[in-house]
């Protein structure tokens, strides 16, 4: 961990934030995704 | 061959399915090494000190959520011009991931702020033409939810989208015709001299690359997920009909 000295709590929190965003946007992304190819495989296995 | 044969949803989904994989990889690769890079390998400046660090995040978040804005421009305009549902739903895919980025811009350049301007937020013409361009993703978001008829949809979001476009551009050319204010001037420019230390400028290029392959995947992924849907509905719509 590279010594951030007075600005340490700014930096980590901006990081912190930024992440949180970003995992959660790919999280849903995922979660979304795997839903509607489980809708489609459902109704195309009704369709046959 | 022809780039509107891959606006046929069979032909999106089978690129698309074998890109995916390596651009999951590239991304990976771009935004850790470059984020890594950043935090960890360079010097803290001598007037911002640690602080200087967040720009490995606020700047290609900035630039990619403007990017977004033009990219889900040029997608609708190939929907009112073309009629292409693929082109329409990826501007669909678009707007959340640029969402993301417009908060992911403001919540660091405020966090920044804090210790550098003495204060989280100021009605710069800048950082408020930013909070008016988050606004407009809300808005996109709202109106493709709240109507039904998804060509209906596509059209009134594709006009949002043109207006819009108007503060999108403002947000990535205020930082250069606006001199008053708080925000400092654009921090990479092709034509003029840098604002940034040589020591910042390539893990900010492999973030800024890491930024872009994130935005391409997750739009795919998005993409995909909408066609998706939308043939489970034809088929739901077909099976309740049979």
């Amino acid at each position: 961990m590279p010594d951030l000295g007075k600005y340490a709590d700014t930096v980590i929190l901006a990081y912190i934030m930024s992440f949180t965003f970003l995992i959660g946007l790919a999280v849903i992304t995922w979660a979304q995704s795997r839903r509607a190819k489980r809708l489609l495989d459902a109704e195309e296995a009704n369709r046959g | 061959m022809s780039l509107w044969e891959y606006a046929n949803p069979v032909k999106f989904m089978r690129l698309s399915g074998r890109l995916l994989p390596f651009l999951l990889g590239l991304t990976g690769l771009c935004l850790g090494a470059g984020i890594l890079w950043g935090f960890f390998g360079t010097p803290d400046d001598y007037k911002q000190g640690s602080t200087v660090k967040i720009i490995f995040i606020h700047v290609p978040a900035a630039t990619v959520a403007v990017s977004a804005w033009f990219m889900m421009l040029v997608t609708s305009l190939v929907w009112l011009i073309r009629r292409h549902h693929v082109s329409a739903l990826a501007a669909k895919a678009a707007a959340p991931i640029g969402m993301t980025m417009t908060l992911i811009a403001l919540g660091t350049g405020a966090i920044w702020g804090k210790p550098m301007w003495g204060t989280y937020w100021a009605w710069d013409p800048r950082l408020t033409s930013f909070l008016i361009l988050f606004v407009f993703y809300l808005g996109y978001i709202a109106l493709w939810n709240a109507i039904e008829d998804s060509d209906t949809a596509a059209d009134l979001t594709s006009i949002l989208c043109m207006v819009g476009s108007v503060f999108a551009f403002m947000s990535r050319y205020a930082v250069n015709f606006w001199n008053q204010g708080l925000h400092q001037s654009a921090s990479i420019a092709v034509t003029e001299k840098q604002h940034v230390d040589s020591s910042y400028i390539y893990p900010l290029f492999l973030c800024f690359a890491g930024f872009f392959l994130l935005f391409v995947t997750l739009v795919l992924i998005r993409t995909r997920t909408e066609i998706r849907l939308r043939r489970a509905a034809a088929l739901q719509a077909r099976n309740t009909n049979a």
